[in-house]
């Protein structure tokens, strides 16, 4: 009894030092709260760097051209005209088509995985498709312009040529390319290359989001005699839209952003071709392209162009940051 | 047709469907790799990691490349790594739900999502312009631009996973906070956190966009971070878009050689943290 006494006394007496010194293990804790502070801080300062010089940047753009720029068809560097619709255009337009084709496939493999896999393969799939996010996109860049633009030209171009071509207003989308000839190279076949860069990613987030679905309601709309399809789009969808719509729009960010896979695959052709058969470009192939070798004025439209994907990204991601959210809070509600 | 062959017909036609988009994306997926790795394999000898890159026509390596990747890349995970970790610590530990913690965290969303060229050319205007000349740093610069959200996203996230109940304890055995964070915190969460820095690695080790205007490529040897520097992705890029069968047989093996890496890098990160908590 005593010697355990003793034993705390001593513990005592060996934690007492500490107390003098006080002042270095606040100055200690002073300095470590404000160097995360400051780091903190140095993260804050770098957007606003970044938003700040892509502002001064594009300013003399927008002096020059106006409102216009925007509209502005032409990119003229001999007659130091610049526009970024084309390359808006081709923007929207291939992140549109990357949508259109990922959507439907990654929400296919999300459902797979989570409730049609037997549990032994739910992981390799899972896993492998996570993985594929991360192969770096230059890669997606080469395989679609040495194999996959080939192919699409060989095999499936001619075919929807063919029967969309002469459809009364969709036609004019899917007429034979009159500009870069029958390479393969277009603004579809770069939205295809799109879709299969950001399938990994959506498909990922989406499984992600069924599996916080409940199993009780699962199991209770099975009880009920609900088939599995009946499940997913009565029970799993409505549960997770906001978190579905969250990780679509994610995808979206990333389609419009993406630079080097398009690069290699859009033909950066500088017009606007009807057709989606026709090379095009986007604002990052063209800021890839011509960036290093401007000055002047159209390095100033070039950066006026990062302006406007940067708004438009940003766009995106606060929608989608808002739909997770609401996501989040739904789910904290139903817990309560 | 009666409504309960209706509903089945529907079921198994869309669980179809499900299987086969999951064995469309699996096909592409896969022709993508076997692409790389046949390509690449043919590609790959000793003299990639022995020769200088090539003018075109004429037979060489990869070697300047690998060694000015290595170098930028180390140089901006040196930069990177504690900027993102000390302010996660911040957001974790001491800003926590305040505004300004929320406003900090809102922006490492953006910046983790913005477009990877436009940190090419914030950088271009930073250094490049200033500096009158490409230069290794700048791509450094810019890489380390990249990796700060993603380490700062997963720092916070594992340093939030560590019981409150461990800081407690060392707090109540009069251990300051810098220390319950530096001593405790941190090596409960460290697996985590070097899967962090092991993911923003896999991530700049590709990233072509942002050195395009900043490190550019060097035909020649050099380690001079001064000056611009050849490295694999934009050798890649000026390569694969090249008409010389030489330069598009170099291109295939550095494309081999990056995907490898990022892949061996993301399995690795897996390993070392078996639940997959970094969301």
């Amino acid at each position: 009894m005593s010697s355990t006494n003793t034993g705390v006394l001593n513990e005592v007496k060996s934690v007492a030092p500490i107390n003098r010194s006080k002042l270095s293990f606040v100055l200690g804790d002073v300095v470590f709260k404000f160097t995360a502070l400051f780091f903190a801080l140095v993260v804050l300062m770098l957007l606003i760097g970044i938003v700040a010089m892509l502002i001064q940047g594009s300013l003399p753009a927008f002096q020059a051209f106006g409102w216009g720029f925007i509209t502005g068809n032409d990119w003229d560097p001999v007659q130091d005209i610049y526009g970024a619709w084309p390359s808006l255009v081709g923007t929207l337009v291939a992140a549109l088509i990357a949508m259109l084709i990922g959507l439907p496939l990654s929400f296919g493999i999300a459902i797979f995985i989570t409730e049609m896999a037997p549990q032994w393969l739910k992981r390799p799939v899972g896993t492998a498709v996570e993985l594929l996010a991360a192969v770096p996109s230059i890669i997606y860049g080469m395989w679609g312009l040495f194999f996959f633009a080939p192919f699409f030209a060989a095999y499936i171009q001619p075919g929807l040529v063919a029967v969309l071509g002469p459809l009364p207003i969709f036609g004019v989308l899917f007429q034979m390319p009159t500009l870069g000839g029958s390479s393969g190279v277009s603004v579809l076949t770069a939205g295809i290359v799109l879709a299969i860069m950001v399938i990994p990613f959506m498909a990922s987030v989406m499984r992600d989001v069924f599996e916080i679905v409940p199993g009780s309601l699962r199991e209770s709309a099975y009880a009920m005699g609900a088939t599995t399809w009946e499940v997913v789009w009565n029970v799993v969808l409505p549960y997770t839209k906001t978190g579905v719509v969250g990780g679509v729009m994610l995808g979206l960010g990333r389609a419009l952003g993406e630079t080097m896979a398009v690069t290699f695959i859009i033909g950066n052709a500088s017009q606007l071709g009807s057709s989606l058969l026709d090379p095009g470009t986007t604002i990052a192939a063209k800021l890839a392209n011509e960036f290093n070798e401007a000055d002047g004025l159209q390095m100033d439209s070039l950066v006026a162009m990062g302006l406007i994907l940067f708004i438009i990204t940003f766009v995106v991601l606060m929608l989608s940051k808002l739909m997770l959210m609401r996501l989040a809070a739904s789910q904290e509600g139903s817990k309560t | 047709m009666n409504l309960y062959t209706r509903r089945k017909l529907i079921n198994t036609f869309n669980m179809t469907a499900a299987v086969l988009t999951t064995v469309v994306g699996v096909m592409l997926l896969s022709w993508i790799l076997i692409v790389l790795i046949m390509k690449g394999v043919g590609a790959i000898n000793w003299t990639i990691f022995t020769e200088m890159t090539p003018p075109p026509g004429s037979a060489g390596g990869l070697a300047n490349a690998l060694v000015g990747s290595l170098m930028i890349t180390m140089v901006a995970v040196v930069i990177g790594t504690p900027i993102g970790i000390m302010a996660g610590t911040y957001l974790a530990e001491y800003g926590k739900q305040s505004v300004f913690a929320e406003v900090v965290r809102t922006i490492n969303d953006i910046l983790l999502s913005a477009p990877s060229i436009i940190i090419g050319v914030f950088v271009y205007a930073l250094m490049v312009k200033p500096m009158g000349h490409f230069s290794g740093w700048a791509g450094a610069v810019a890489l380390a631009i990249i990796v700060i959200p993603v380490v700062l996203r997963t720092t916070e996230n594992m340093l939030s996973l560590v019981p409150t109940q461990m800081r407690e304890a060392a707090a109540a055995l009069g251990a300051p906070k810098w220390m319950v964070i530096s001593s405790v915190v941190y090596k409960a969460a460290i697996a985590g956190m070097v899967t962090g820095v092991l993911l923003a690695v896999a991530r700049i080790t590709g990233e072509t966009a942002p050195l395009l205007f900043t490190a550019l490529n060097n035909q020649f040897w050099s380690t001079d971070m001064n000056d611009s520097m050849a490295n694999l992705p934009v050798v890649i890029f000026q390569f694969a878009m090249s008409p010389y069968d030489d330069w598009r047989e170099l291109a295939w093996a550095a494309a081999l050689l990056i995907t490898t890496l990022v892949l061996v890098m993301n399995i690795l990160a897996r390993v070392l943290l078996p639940e997959n908590k970094t969301r």
